[in-house]
């Protein structure tokens, strides 16, 4: 039995952290609807900057380049995350094992300026024209680990025992996998795909090395947008994107809770 | 032949198509990192030489291998900027980390304590805004901190201070930028190692006589360093290379190496250079990296 | 029993040669002779609207081997934890030594416990985990070391100092447990389900090992179980909870022939209940009108019987069984019970037979019978017409 106790100190630090962390996000979302342009003043409740957004056409280009290019990334490295994932906790040992783990969880930690400049260099080296499918190819990179390691901490966890009674009855390893394992880490597939999609929806830096001319993303619009100061129009659509991710996180959430208990080991992690 | 083996020879097939993926869009990259800081700028499309041409034939590319040069390396290590730029990245990093981890610490550990049914919970609070876009965060920072923001209205009406304190441009707001962008990364892996943590081991410890401090100090802190390792090179790490949060929210008058770089390559359209300064914050990475990529190793694959 | 056993040892001396660990051992106290070292007066604790512990009032003498026996849920491990100092009770108070420690924080009480997952931490070996409790006490170092050896012998697990817990076995890791709690040789040990996790023999070895420890040191054990077996081999006395409160403190024996009610009856070992009314009342005996057994003579229990609807419990081993019924000798034999029925299983477990007779009215007595002799050619089998007799001194009468 757990009896776990939440002191005071616990709780005084669990409100704080919190509250810091909403703080600047709930204040934002507020000031987007002042009618005022000021935020020194407070003008009344006005979706004002909303419409301004929808009638700023480079901006909308660029929330589209973002949508499209997050999709396609998200699915391609969920596809190759999973795989890695798969080969990573199933796989025993393997020549070269350490070398593809490593490479895998390097972009976890490696400076994103790094990543784009040597991706930027590539692409010049061989030629390619750059747009959405070097911005795309180059968000897989960057979000195939954290795919990877959603999806690997699902596999862990899993009970072994329903893979070997899958080839007790007569599956071989590949089936036992599609049929058993597949459809029990579809939550943690789709947990990794949200977060892929997101991730590539922020992203600035690599965005901004890969691009090519009218190709630009949304981070990169409201980057440049920022630089030359406080735009009200940016909360809206700051706030906009907020609710989208939210969707995205009530949606994953719903998906990963229906699902979730089934086939969790017996064992304590 | 035990089920694991069985399984494990198929699934090592699954590991060929994102290795091949991350060998030409990972490693083959920063070969060309490296090629590009040995050569030297040229206005040219594209802006550097020696090009490899590969069908310009055998002694073209011989001649063109002579044509490069450590220059760009020599200029990292003797012009002050750059070496400054390092020290202030590093020093940078280190200092946020340390904030991190003593922020990051006490509300993971009261997320840990929490009753089973609201840990969920906790951990979506921490984890939606690191979903939001971090640059979002960033810019709802500046909106606070600038001359006539939220803070400062604040500030002024409750007369503790007779005019508008600045905010941006500062390091102070850098650290708040970084701190606030990186928190979940700190928390996230010291959670993690807490929460499986049994409490029965602090109860153990206080039965024996152990205060509250010293059940800490010599049972809780111990049993969390792996959290606390990976956290800290979570953070640390990329801190080190950052861009966005100084550039946005920092000073002009000292850069960190990831702005240095961002400069030299879009603005001074050197990319020799950029690539150089590329290489060597690599080299200064490395030892880190190796860390956590044992870390990880051991961590995920602890079942 | 343990009891039984310890009237012996009373007056033994220490062994010449063994590491004097305390002053010699005290002999067994009589519970009421002696001042309660441990007092619970009236203790309740509540989590939400759920009364885990309701109102429960306890003695515990210096030097006895106290456990607290219940099922699953019935309050007895919250108990043991507001003994160690882990919960506060919302009423009553805790008093050791005549001091109320219910508000001391765990640090503060000379009072120790074993876990039931034993809690070894991890990072330590075997010696720095004993000795953990030793230094937060701010001993000197060499006491320590002497301290810690003492236990090390105490528990036999010399040799294995330097390792870690999970270069350990199951057993090992318990001793460690064991060592650890002791080495502050707290005033009372608090073992929470110490032998859960250990197969049969070990938990069977473990269990005499303890008791003997128990007795060398003389300290005061209080052992938390819901395995009754395990409580009647080691305990003095035995404390049975359900439902937060505390139905019966008594002796092994006394718990077992002689219950307070029906549910004792039937989660101590196993026994017979026919239910039926109370129909005369002669001197010193009661007859109860049963719906499956006919009538039964009761011996007139110590506490009278107030209801009318009671149930009459026979141990299986007091139930006899013959081919014709005990041999009649006129007035003695008018008041044995004889039940009629056919054996319908026989359980052979070695060292005593079970046998389930069943009864013209469809009901099934149990009875169980040494098996005294090796080849026995007079065995019952299945399907013999038997009769199952037994004296009114032998049954009970228990209200429900």
């Amino acid at each position: 039995m757990a009896h776990a106790k939440v002191t005071r100190f616990n709780a005084a630090s669990l409100a704080l952290g919190f509250a810091f962390l909403y703080l600047p996000i709930v204040i934002l979302v507020i000031y987007s609807f002042n009618a005022s342009r000021l935020v020194t003043v407070w003008g009344g409740w006005s979706l004002v900057w909303y419409r301004e957004f929808f009638n700023d056409s480079a901006m909308i280009e660029a929330a589209w380049m973002s949508l499209r290019v997050g999709a396609a990334s998200a699915t391609i490295a969920t596809l190759l995350g999973t795989l890695a994932a798969v080969a990573l906790s199933r796989g025993e040992g393997f020549k070269g094992r350490t070398l593809f783990s490593g490479m895998l969880y390097a972009p976890l930690v490696m400076p994103e300026v790094i990543t784009g400049l040597s991706l930027l260099l590539l692409f010049v080296a061989t030629n390619a024209e750059r747009g959405f499918w070097t911005v795309t190819i180059a968000h897989t990179t960057l979000t195939m680990c954290f795919a990877a390691v959603v999806v690997q901490s699902r596999l862990g966890s899993l009970d072994r025992s329903l893979e070997e009674a899958a080839m007790d009855l007569g599956c071989d390893p590949v089936r036992a996998f599609l049929m058993v394992t597949l459809p029990l880490i579809i939550p943690a597939i789709v947990a990794g795909w949200m977060l892929a999609f997101t991730l590539s929806l922020d992203d600035l830096v690599i965005a901004s090395f890969t691009t090519g001319p009218g190709s630009a993303t949304l981070p990169i619009r409201i980057y440049s947008e920022v630089r030359l100061g406080v735009k009200p129009e940016i909360n809206a659509i700051c706030t906009m994107v907020i609710g989208l991710i939210a969707v995205v996180i009530v949606v994953a959430s719903l998906v990963s809770k229906l699902t979730s208990a089934q086939g969790e080991s017996a064992a304590p992690l | 032949m035990s089920a694991r083996r069985i399984f494990a020879r198929p699934a090592r097939f699954a590991a060929i198509a994102p290795y091949v993926w991350m060998v030409l869009f990972f490693l083959v990259p920063f070969a060309f990192v490296l090629k590009i800081s040995l050569s030297q700028t040229a206005i040219a499309q594209p802006p550097y030489t020696p090009v490899f041409d590969v069908t310009a034939g055998w002694a073209a590319i011989k001649q063109a291998f002579g044509a490069l040069s450590i220059d760009n390396f020599r200029l990292l290590v003797s012009d002050d900027l750059y070496v400054l730029s390092y020290l202030r990245s590093l020093v940078v990093a280190l200092v946020s980390t340390s904030i991190l981890l003593l922020i990051g610490y006490p509300i993971a550990y009261g997320m840990a304590r929490l009753p089973k049914r609201w840990q969920p919970i906790a951990m979506m609070l921490v984890i939606v805004p690191f979903w939001t876009s971090f640059l979002i965060r960033i810019y709802a920072w500046i909106n606070i901190l600038q001359h006539d923001g939220l803070l400062n209205q604040i500030l002024l009406a409750l007369h503790l201070v007779s005019q508008p304190v600045v905010w941006l441009s500062t390091d102070s707001a850098m650290y708040l930028g970084i701190v606030y962008s990186y928190l979940p990364f700190m928390m996230l892996p010291l959670y993690a190692t807490l929460v499986k943590m049994e409490p029965s081991l602090e109860e153990a410890a206080a039965d024996l006589g152990a205060s509250p401090l010293h059940v800490f100090w010599l049972v809780t802190f111990p049993l969390s360093l792996p959290g606390v390792g990976a956290g800290v090179l979570l953070c640390f790490i990329p801190i080190v290379g950052e861009f966005v949060i100084p550039d946005l929210l920092a000073g002009s008058n000292s850069l960190m190496i990831g702005q240095t770089l961002w400069l030299e390559f879009f603005t001074n359209k050197d990319w020799p250079v950029a690539s150089a300064t590329a290489i060597v914050l690599l080299v200064l990475l490395i030892a880190p990296l190796l860390l956590y990529d044992r870390l990880q190793r051991r961590q995920l694959e602890q079942r | 029993m343990a009891e039984d056993v310890s009237k012996d040892e009373a007056e033994s001396e220490p062994v010449k040669g063994e590491p004097q660990i305390l002053p010699a051992a005290k002999p067994e106290p009589l519970p009421q002779a002696n001042m309660p070292l441990l007092r619970i007066e009236g203790v309740a604790k509540k989590f939400g609207s759920f009364r885990a512990v309701d109102r429960v009032s306890l003695d515990i003498t210096a030097g006895e081997f106290f456990a607290l026996l219940g099922p699953s849920g019935c309050g007895k491990t919250t108990l043991l934890r507001m003994l160690a100092g882990f919960e506060t009770p919302d009423e009553g108070r805790i008093l050791l030594d005549g001091k109320d420690i219910a508000q001391v924080l765990p640090h503060e009480r000379p009072v120790n416990m074993m876990f039931q997952n034993y809690a070894l931490f991890p990072h330590l070996n075997v010696r720095d985990n004993i000795a953990f409790g030793l230094r937060r006490a701010g001993m000197a170092k060499n006491e320590i070391n002497t301290r810690v050896a003492e236990m090390v012998a105490l528990v036999k697990l010399d040799g294995l100092e330097k390792r870690k817990p999970d270069q350990l076995s199951g057993g090992q890791r318990q001793r460690v447990a064991l060592a650890r709690s002791l080495a502050r040789r707290p005033q009372v040990l608090l073992l929470d389900e110490p032998l859960a996790a250990l197969d049969k023999k070990l938990r069977e070895s473990t269990q005499l090992e303890l008791m003997e420890l128990q007795r060398r040191l003389g300290m005061t054990f209080i052992i938390v179980t819901h395995d009754q077996e395990e409580a009647m081999t080691v305990a003095s006395r035995i404390g049975v909870m359900d439902a937060g409160r505390l139905d019966q403190v008594a002796t092994p024996r006394e718990l077992y022939e002689a219950p307070l009610s029906r549910w004792i009856a039937e989660f101590i070992g196993e026994v017979n209940l026919f239910d039926g009314q109370v129909e005369t009342r002669e001197h010193n005996r009661i007859v109860v009108s049963t719906r499956d057994a006919g009538a039964i003579t009761v011996a007139e229990p110590r506490n009278p019987v107030t209801k009318a609807t009671v149930s009459v419990a026979i141990r299986p081993e007091k139930v006899k069984l013959s081919r014709r019924g005990p041999i009649s000798d006129g007035m003695a034999s008018r008041s044995i019970n004889r039940l009629e029925g056919v054996i319908t299983d026989v359980s052979y477990l070695g060292g005593l037979t079970v046998y389930k007779v069943r009864l013209d009215s469809g009901a099934v007595v149990r009875s169980s019978m040494a098996n005294t002799a090796r080849i026995d050619i007079d065995a019952y089998s299945l399907s013999q017409r038997v009769v199952a007799w037994f004296t009114p001194d032998d049954c009970l009468v228990l209200e429900q």
